[in-house]
């Protein structure tokens, strides 16, 4: 990668001249980002069949795999709660999920301290098969083995949409870290 | 490659140890809170419903944007489509044979069940008013359950259990209401049952929903299995809720203990959908029923 020199004037966040970086944007828009997406069942897609994605969970598993330390360890119970709100799952399936999340992630961060993009997609390819079916078995119906074909196409769709939700969380962290902020 | 978040090694160093520590308590404490609240919610799925209502009011406008949207994209591609007119006007003819033939079904329903209703109780059914006309705003596309959003709520009317329909059939039964929104469980879900019969017959069954947009119909006597791929089932208004006589679903497979039907009125393909009011037959009925002891005790 091609490094700037410190003293240059401008680097992809902007000018350094006299700007610095908005705590609200920086903290804000991680939080803002999965619970926007954690609104995808108001899109206008009336679904007969699970086929979306759970945005909300790639968001989450996203920033937190590319910017660890930035959610709190207790963000999933907050930002759960807000998936469930909407979700149509019963309330706590996804604060329980989430926070379990967070938690799986830390270990495993401790463990593997550099990753790269394909361990990366890897863990998520792990994550989302258990997050879909722990979501369908808590999700209040009565849910038969024989109708994990159901997850299928959902399952597939997220394992391949995670590159483009990662991509989509770095243009966000280049706008989070945006200088905006005038100083004197 | 990310790099390692600074805090993992924390050393000698109280302060970070400490703050490791907390992180991952709280992170427990969520944990078990989320056990505890979903474990309530699975015991009384009720519990929380006015939280679900308030969130869904509060969010309702942008589903609506977006459902106007929808109407809007559509005409978008509808204006492209016209530009090739043979494949636009065949997909026209098209779903109006579908309309058709449920209107057909439909019809030789009602003219059935209105034979029945006059000669049993020397009534006609009249026509329902509808309790509200609303759009589907959004649905849980990414969870098991099939729930969808309604943009109208009790302030116009509407009440739990109350059926809602679509011109193609019947979409679902009102669950929770808030103020401007409310939610449907659809025909597809796991947890949806509807007592059905066939259009053409008295043959009734169960549609129960499969969560996969198709419904299975359980024959409710079983023995030789009488239905066949195209048979239409409609709402039998046994049990009291759902209006007799509202398409459900055709036959599109033949199991053991009944069929397969492929839903009537994908709720993905309406832009408005009408919520009625519950259907009390069962009541009228009931109230008749004491009569008739007490004239055989005599």
């Amino acid at each position: 990668m091609e490094r700037l020199a410190p003293s240059a004037r401008r680097d992809a966040y902007g000018s350094k001249i006299n700007r610095s970086h908005s705590p609200i944007l920086a903290y804000g828009v991680p939080w803002l980002s999965i619970m926007l997406a954690s609104l995808t069942p108001l899109l206008p897609i009336i679904a007969p069949a699970p086929i979306l994605p759970p945005f909300g969970y790639l968001m989450l598993l996203g920033w937190r795999m590319s910017r660890p330390g930035l959610l709190p360890m207790w963000a999933g119970f907050p930002l759960g709660l807000f998936n469930d709100l909407y979700s149509g799952q019963p309330l706590g399936s996804g604060i329980l999920l989430f926070s379990l999340t967070m938690i799986a992630l830390d270990l495993l961060e401790t463990r593997f301290p550099w990753r790269d993009f394909w361990q990366d997609w890897l863990t998520a390819s792990v994550f989302i098969p258990v997050y879909l079916l722990a979501s369908a078995l808590f999700s209040g119906a009565p849910f038969a083995l024989d109708q994990v074909y159901l997850l299928v196409p959902q399952l597939l769709l997220s394992i391949i949409l995670f590159p483009i939700v990662v991509k989509m969380i770095s243009l966000l962290d280049r706008l989070r870290l945006t200088r905006v902020k005038r100083i004197g | 490659m990310a790099p390692p978040s600074s805090n993992k090694r924390t050393g000698s160093n109280k302060r970070a140890q400490l703050g490791l520590f907390a992180g991952y308590l709280a992170a427990g404490l969520g944990t078990v809170l989320g056990l505890l609240l979903l474990a309530i919610s699975l015991w009384r799925p009720e519990t929380f419903q006015g939280l679900r209502s308030m969130a869904n009011d509060a969010a309702a406008p942008v589903g609506e944007v977006g459902a106007a949207g929808r109407v809007g994209s559509r005409n978008f591609f509808e204006a492209i489509a016209g530009y090739y007119q043979a494949g636009s006007k065949n997909a026209e003819l098209e779903r109006e044979v579908r309309i058709a033939r449920v209107r057909l079904a439909e019809a030789r329903a009602m003219e059935q069940e209105n034979a029945r209703l006059k000669a049993l109780l020397d009534l006609a059914a009249g026509d329902v008013e509808p309790v509200a006309t609303s759009r589907l705003i959004g649905s849980t596309s990414s969870s098991t359950r099939r729930f969808a959003y309604l943009s109208v709520g009790s302030a116009e009317g509407v009440r739990p259990g109350m059926p809602v329909t679509s011109p193609l059939g019947l979409v679902g039964r009102v669950l929770e209401t808030g103020r401007h929104t409310s939610r449907v469980l659809l025909l597809t879900d796991t947890d949806s049952v509807v007592p059905v019969r066939r259009a053409t017959d008295n043959v009734v069954a169960f549609a129960e929903g499969r969560a996969d947009g198709s419904l299975r119909i359980r024959l409710i006597n079983l023995g030789i299995n009488p239905l066949e791929v195209g048979d239409i089932f409609v709402t039998s208004g046994a049990g009291g809720l759902f209006h007799p006589g509202t398409a459900v679903a055709m036959v599109s497979e033949i199991t053991d203990d009944g069929a397969i039907g492929q839903l009537l009125s994908n709720p993905a393909a309406t832009d408005v959908v009408i919520v009625k009011p519950i259907w009390q037959g069962e009541v009228l009925e009931s109230m008749d029923a004491p009569v008739e002891i007490e004239q055989s005790d005599e």
